[in-house]
């Protein structure tokens, strides 16, 4: 039992009730408060990066009941990982936010904070059910920042968003019934003791269960026939809210390697490796699917949010694989694809704030004031998200392409994403030379000035990218320990033994 | 009990997903109402039908599943919000774009009256 675990759940609710019962406090005590409590949230997060380091698992069971009986917290190098990625996009976000963009609504810190409650649930839980309650606290913390900023033009896309993702909650909620129906419990160390010994009748059952979950799963990650509601939530969000959502497709990525590696892993008999051959193909196909989007796009913002599905195929297609190399791989790109979309979210409101009445639309405007500072961060960015050298997009991609064994899936592979990539840069390079190079005459006369918090937030989100190549080492180092922990499920059944505090120690 | 328990849980489901698929805001939410208690109720089968047991141990010599009447009661709290959440939602949809399509306005509009004929020149 080790009571640090709760802290990146309890920072935010706290810091979310205490936003919520304050609306009318000055602005800029909200404010304050707001960030403190993403950064306690941050050094929550570094504190069990530390922890989860040395390879154990950390359980904390609430009512120190024993598990499969109770609701537990895990904590391995997985969670610890995704948890300093939330953490660390949540922080720019946030100073981002404070610059102005959470003006006109009195509950965005709130809302704010309690999609940081939700997401950190979802990475820390180590109960199937539980993670569907960890997704609904995010889910509608979410509808309700995309809703952020008003305007008509956030109610149609906001609505499909909200209405899909109900029914896959309905779907989610089926699956955990099949399962639990057949197996008896919804703790996933328990499950996969369970599920290899499922025979007979039940195997079906289970097995059309698994499929469903992958469904979901596939809805939050955005896989391609259920991803075209992302391009436009997204791009109609306010900017910080859509960098912050970078990160939930890859909480359904998250709970795709928890599920698929832990449940129906090797080591699951009959249902090893569930759905894994259907994984691969649809993968690529997102891939593309994102490149040909990317490349039709009309504005700054909708180009970010088709990178965004081809982050998620480019992800999903090594992890479909299943080799410790191509999870590792994977992990390095997930760190380096989330944090530079959310930098590059951050870029677009900034360029769409200095151009007038064009926005971020790909089309030719006066030009912009800040035009040298936007370009290299656009420069930047691009470079990161297209996997171009040196940035940690290209050593992502590399990693991923070294991972695979010669063969067919080789070939698909290299060549989808080799080609995905070259098609990336040229829709990268036409939309910045478009919007940078081609301009008119003249500038506009009153654009929206870049303050310190804004310039410093996508700044710094942006630069990660360079940051991540200075720190390969360790880095890669980690999310090698990471997939080797991943495929080793005997550990994490141990906690199923993990003796609870008794009341007389 | 068990064939009368799949057909309702079947009826509700089918009506649910037919009434998703309409293309307004009010039959929409209603069917992802009807989903939710096909759910629900799908929720409660996991555990075993049975009557007259107590989900208490101890009160009764065999007792029902105690777990997916947790998993319901969690389920059941979570819709309502969301349902309260998605009404709201179509009314401002509604509201912004004074037509209950779920894509704000229908694809196919009847094209609009000449200037002449409204005027009656």
């Amino acid at each position: 039992m080790n009571h640090w675990l709760t802290a990146p759940i309890l920072i935010p609710l706290l810091g979310g009730i205490l936003q919520a019962l304050m609306g009318y406090a000055p602005i800029s005590l909200r404010r304050t408060l707001a960030l403190a409590t993403t950064v306690l949230m941050l050094v929550s997060a570094i504190v069990l990066l530390v922890l989860a380091d040395d390879g154990s698992y950390r359980i904390y069971a609430f009512g120190n009941w024993q598990p499969p009986f109770g609701i537990v917290l895990v904590l391995d190098r997985l969670a610890a990982l995704m948890l300093i990625v939330t953490a660390v996009l949540a922080l720019f976000c946030h100073i981002y936010s404070i610059g102005g963009a959470d003006e006109g609504n009195r509950q965005f810190h709130a809302l704010f904070l309690f999609q940081l409650m939700g997401l950190n649930i979802a990475f820390l839980t180590g109960d199937l059910f539980n993670l569907f309650v960890a997704f609904e606290v995010l889910l509608i913390a979410s509808y309700g920042l995309l809703m952020h900023g008003g305007g008509t033009v956030r109610t149609v896309p906001g609505l499909h968003y909200v209405v899909l993702n109900l029914v896959g909650s309905a779907v989610f909620l089926i699956s955990v019934g099949m399962i639990y129906s057949v197996t008896g419990t919804l703790n996933m160390a328990d499950l996969a003791v369970k599920i290899p010994q499922v025979s007979g009748e039940g195997l079906n059952i289970v097995k059309a269960g698994g499929m469903m979950l992958l469904v979901v799963f596939g809805l939050k990650a955005a896989i391609l026939p259920l991803c075209f509601w992302l391009p436009r939530a997204y791009s109609k969000a306010t900017a910080p809210v859509a960098a912050l959502f970078a990160v939930m497709t890859k909480v359904g990525i998250y709970a795709i390697l928890r599920v698929y590696l832990l449940i129906f892993g090797d080591d699951a008999g009959e249902l090893a490796n569930l759905g894994m051959d259907w994984l691969f193909p649809i993968a690529l196909a997102t891939l593309a699917m994102g490149v040909i989007g990317a490349l039709g796009s009309g504005s700054l913002k909708t180009l970010v949010a088709w990178q965004v599905i081809i982050s998620v195929g480019t992800l999903l297609a090594p992890i479909a694989l299943g080799s410790e190399a191509g999870l590792s791989a994977a992990l390095f790109y997930l760190l380096s694809t989330t944090w530079t979309v959310g930098g590059l979210f951050l870029v677009s409101e900034l360029v769409a704030n200095q151009r007038g009445s064009a926005q971020d639309r790909i089309v030719t405007a006066p030009k912009m004031q800040n035009r040298t500072f936007l370009s290299v961060l656009f420069l930047v960015g691009a470079v990161a998200a297209a996997g171009l050298p040196p940035l940690s997009g290209f050593f992502g991609k590399v990693l991923i392409l070294q991972s695979v064994e010669p063969g067919t899936e080789m070939a698909w592979l290299w060549s989808v994403l080799l080609i995905g990539s070259f098609l990336t840069v040229i829709a990268y390079s036409r939309a910045g030379s478009i919007v940078f190079w081609r301009t008119v005459d003249g500038h506009l006369e009153t654009p929206d000035p870049l303050n310190g918090r804004i310039s410093v937030a996508a700044g710094a989100l942006t630069a990660l990218a360079v940051v991540m190549v200075v720190l390969a080492g360790p880095i890669t180092r980690y999310t090698d320990a990471t997939a080797a922990q991943l495929h080793n499920n005997d550990a994490y059944i141990e906690i199923l033994q993990t003796p609870m505090v008794r009341e007389d120690s | 009990m068990e064939l009368v328990f799949a057909l309702v849980i079947g009826a509700l489901t089918a009506s649910g997903v037919y009434l998703i698929l309409r293309a307004r805001t009010f039959p929409v939410v209603v069917g992802l109402t009807l989903l939710s208690y096909g759910v629900n109720l799908f929720l409660f089968s996991s555990g075993r039908l049975a009557t007259g047991q107590q989900p208490v141990i101890g009160t009764a010599a065999s007792y029902s599943d105690p777990l997916p009447q947790a998993l319901v009661l969690t389920a059941i709290v979570i819709g309502f919000a969301m349902t309260a959440f998605v009404v709201v939602l179509s009314l401002r949809n509604l509201a912004d774009n004074e037509d209950d399509h779920v894509d704000g306005e229908q694809p196919y509009k009847s094209p609009a009256p000449e200037e002449g004929e409204v005027t009656g020149k």
